[in-house]
């Protein structure tokens, strides 16, 4: 008997609830105590085709996705073919029999175990829709996992509405019963009681841990249009729009968006916009409009396949050097990766903070598996990051001689009097300019204007200094030290703890801002390291490349993966033992 | 309330002699002294273009944007903090080449802004070419051989894209100008001001005569402006009489008046007490 420690397929076709369902039974788990991490897979279409969502549910913490599937909960038998392959030997397959035929040979020749449900006829005699056909299943596999229903029950009264609820409660119970009937003690899984359950543990994704950083940080311009993987981030703000008492706006393209948050965040809002590689390059321009401006606004580019539309609900790491160099002309900028839910929380509060304090534009660089996968957390400390708003004045009546938007300063930093304060002309300028911001074309002028932005980023690299802009897990002497960003953080500690088992000491160097690039840390780090290798989600290595740029140290390996799909841990602890 | 002598800003004017602009920028002027608003409470916005420079020759707050932004920059502007007045100048190349798919957005939107597009049907700062209202044949540097697409018609599309202010008028009339600059900021809605500026320079066709024979002003005809189906005709009138005046102006909620639960302007509000408490809960 396996206990407590088990990872879920459910798969089917596009339409019938499987996102869903991973979710539902995520956080039923969730409620029981377990640590869980959920992440889908899905092709660019509404209908047909093959989805799929892993639950990974361990009473540890669970970083990432396993390689290998204990329990596949089919909706049809493509679902079957596709994964039978990744059940471990032993694990089991929920399927309609009824409905799906399973010809000799098919399931090959592992001793897998067949948990036949009838989905469809429970669903018939209930006189339900198909879509509840999921909700059987799942009250089947948690049958199978010997778990109380209620855990379930709970969860679908939160989530529906009451009638929608009943009636899935009832195919959960149908499908409960089913298995239990026919299936009692046959499966070598089961998921028991914790000692501690949840300790308010919330079951976050990406996308929604930007979201609510942004709301925490007072975002109160929210502009966007649809693109996986940020979508849901849309979709997220605009359900608390009107709770959070905000403007969030769907605008007719990516070029509109960011112009409006520009123009909101001269208005004084704090002002978000999120895209994909597709909308960040017709943003560009703006970013740069942004620099010049010194608009503090926050730009979320959640990353997917390229280049062009490549693979448009697929992972990549493969805009870093796009966020970094994007638009013409040299201005000071942030770029920020979050590794995890958590770091998308917090950080997302900085970026405001930063954006505002250093009046430039700050990007939050994230990707389709970091955005759309659920992660477990603990509840979000909520007084950690506080609000800073920098030299900003927010009374009526401006005092003093004349307002200048664009003072020339000795930190860069010019102070920043709102449109509609008595007494000052708030003036700024897409074009070369003044002071005043006034269009000036004189080589004086631009050196001196040039110089003043750019003077801006000693003073953010001088903060930066009291912040982890790299951070480190693993132990402090390692046989293996591994640099990476971003999203790829959950499956190396994975990894770590596979390889820790077989007794190569790994430890990970994690970059969280890469704009402005952290050398000095960098440098230290992989100058006390015996051997390093990075790890990414891209075909060039554009973090390696960035090293290489600002510390003169060559990694010794590079463990890359560009198919659209995140590392598992297994196979990555495989990798990096052939580069150890 | 302002004087002419406190919009005066030190930069100095590049505009040919002679260019429609100079008339447009007084007839603004003189429409913020008679409009009365505070000075702090009006932005002007502008694109990229001869009329860009607009914001650098009138004092008061302004946004000098990118090539074709106009709209929706004024649109974050005025949603972040209605309590401005928005007001914003962008040309034919501006509005209606690179920026074209925000006009109809806009226009549909109804923010309380206006837009006023300096119409010379040509492309003036990069020293003559064609743009969308250019007339078919019309000769530039970039169509040597004459423009083969047939113009567009801005007002008629405003007018499909469920405009609430439209109006036309001619650098060459400021006091005119100025009374339909007046009117179209007062609008509480979405305001087009197209306005025939000739480019001295450059467009060789559309000059001030050509102007000064052709146009007649609606008032005048007996137009009345409420009556949609009138404004349309009047928007596809093109040839010996061109109609400037308002064409069209209808009440309607504006976008901001949707947004009831806002409770007054985002920006500048308190910040610091966010609880994001519930929705953790519902996380958990």
């Amino acid at each position: 008997m396996k206990l407590n420690s088990i990872s879920v397929l459910i798969g089917g076709e596009a339409g019938a609830g499987i996102s869903r369902s991973g979710y539902l039974f995520g956080k039923a788990c969730l409620r029981g105590g377990f640590h869980v991490f959920g992440a889908n897979d899905y092709g660019s279409l509404i209908r047909g085709g093959h989805n799929f969502f892993v639950v990974r549910v361990e009473a540890d913490e669970a970083y990432s996705q396993g390689d290998t599937v204990d329990l596949v909960v089919a909706l049809n038998k493509d679902t079957i073919l596709r994964h039978r392959t990744e059940l471990v030997p032993g694990g089991g397959i929920v399927y309609d029999g009824e409905q799906v035929r399973l010809e000799e040979g098919e399931l090959g020749g592992s001793d897998l175990k067949l948990f036949s449900v009838p989905f469809r006829s429970i669903v018939k005699s209930m006189g339900a829709q198909e879509i509840v056909e999921n909700t059987v299943a799942l009250g089947a596999a948690l049958a199978l996992l010997g778990c109380d229903l209620e855990i379930l029950n709970v969860v679908l009264r939160d989530t529906f509405s009451e009638k929608v609820a009943e009636t899935n409660i009832r195919a959960a119970k149908a499908g409960y019963d089913h298995a239990k009937a026919n299936y009692e003690g046959q499966f070598q899984y089961a998921l028991g009681k914790l000692p501690s359950p949840g300790n308010g543990r919330i079951f976050v994704s990406g996308n929604e841990a930007v979201g609510m950083g942004a709301l925490k940080a007072g975002c109160r311009f929210y502009a966007a249009y649809p693109m996986t993987p940020v979508t849901g981030l849309l979709h997220f703000m605009a359900s608390n729009e009107r709770d959070y008492k905000m403007i969030v706006l769907q605008a007719e393209n990516e070029i509109a968006c960011i112009n409006m948050v520009t123009g909101a965040a001269f208005a004084g809002a704090r002002a978000m916009t999120a895209t994909s590689g597709g909308g960040f390059c017709l943003m560009v321009e703006c970013l740069g409009m942004a620099g010049m401006t010194e608009s503090p606004i926050v730009v979320v580019l959640g990353q997917r396949s390229g280049p062009s539309t490549g693979l448009p609900t697929y992972t990549a790491q493969g805009d870093l050097r796009f966020a970094m160099h994007a638009s013409q002309g040299e201005f000071p900028r942030m770029v920020v990766a979050p590794g995890d839910a958590e770091e998308c929380f917090y950080e997302t509060i900085r970026a405001f903070n930063f954006a505002e304090k250093y009046q430039m534009p700050v990007m939050i660089l994230t990707d389709k598996y970091l955005a759309e996968s659920q992660y477990t957390v603990e509840p979000f400390d909520v007084d950690l990051v506080k609000i800073e708003r920098g030299d900003l004045f927010q009374g009526r009546e401006y005092q003093g001689s004349e307002y200048k938007r664009h003072l020339l300063t000795e930190s860069g930093i010019s102070p920043r009097v709102l449109p509609g304060t008595g007494n000052a002309v708030v003036r700024t300028n897409a074009d070369e300019h003044d002071e005043r911001g006034l269009t000036a074309e004189d080589p004086q002028m631009t050196t001196s204007m040039m110089d003043k932005r750019l003077r801006k980023l000693k003073a953010l690299k001088e903060e930066l200094q009291t912040f982890e802009t790299v951070k480190v897990y693993g132990p402090k002497r390692a046989d293996l030290t591994i640099v990476s960003w971003g999203s790829t953080k959950g499956p190396i500690r994975e990894a770590m703890r596979i390889l820790e088992k077989e007794g190569l000491k790994a430890n990970l160097i994690q970059v969280l801002y890469l704009c402005p690039f952290p050398a000095e840390q960098i440098t230290q780090y992989l100058k006390s390291a015996k051997k390093t290798v990075v790890v990414e989600n891209n075909a060039t290595s554009q973090l390696a490349g960035l090293i290489r740029q600002h510390t003169l140290m060559d990694v010794d390996a590079k463990v890359l993966k560009y198919d659209g799909r995140p590392f598992d841990p297994g196979f990555l602890a495989g990798r990096l033992r052939e580069v150890a | 309330m302002v004087t002419m002598e406190e919009l005066k800003t030190p930069a100095e004017i590049t505009w040919c002699p002679g260019c429609g602009n100079f008339g447009m920028l007084t007839a603004f002027k003189k429409a913020l002294v008679e409009l009365g608003i505070p000075r702090e409470n009006v932005v002007m916005v502008s694109g990229i273009g001869c009329h860009g420079k607009m914001v650098n020759h009138v004092n008061i707050n302004g946004f000098h944007g990118l090539h074709g932004r106009v709209i929706p920059l004024a649109s974050g502007i005025k949603l972040a903090n209605p309590e401005l007045t928005v007001v914003g100048f962008s040309g034919d190349g501006d509005c209606y080449e690179e920026g074209w798919e925000h006009l109809s957005h806009g226009l549909r939107r109804n923010l309380d802004i206006t837009v006023i597009v300096h119409d010379n049907m040509v492309f003036g700062l990069t020293t003559g070419q064609t743009t969308a209202t250019s007339q078919k044949g019309f000769k530039s540097k970039s169509t040597p051989f004459g423009a083969i697409p047939l113009q567009l018609n801005p007002l008629a599309v405003a007018l499909t894209s469920h405009a609430t202010f439209v109006a036309r008028g001619f650098a060459g009339d400021m006091a005119h100008l100025q009374r339909i600059m007046v009117e179209a900021i007062r609008h509480r809605g979405f305001s087009l001001v197209d306005v025939f500026q000739p480019c001295v320079t450059f467009n060789y066709l559309n000059t001030w005569d050509f102007y000064r024979k052709r146009v007649y002003k609606l008032e005048e005809a007996g137009h009345d402006p409420t009556d949609w189906a009138k404004a349309l005709e009047k928007a596809m009138e093109w040839g010996d009489r061109i109609p400037i005046g308002i064409l069209y102006k209808e009440e309607r909620p504006t976008y901001q008046d949707e947004l009831v639960h806002l409770g007054g302007p985002v920006a500048g509000r308190e910040i610091g007490e966010v609880d994001i408490g519930p929705l953790m809960k519902a996380m958990t």
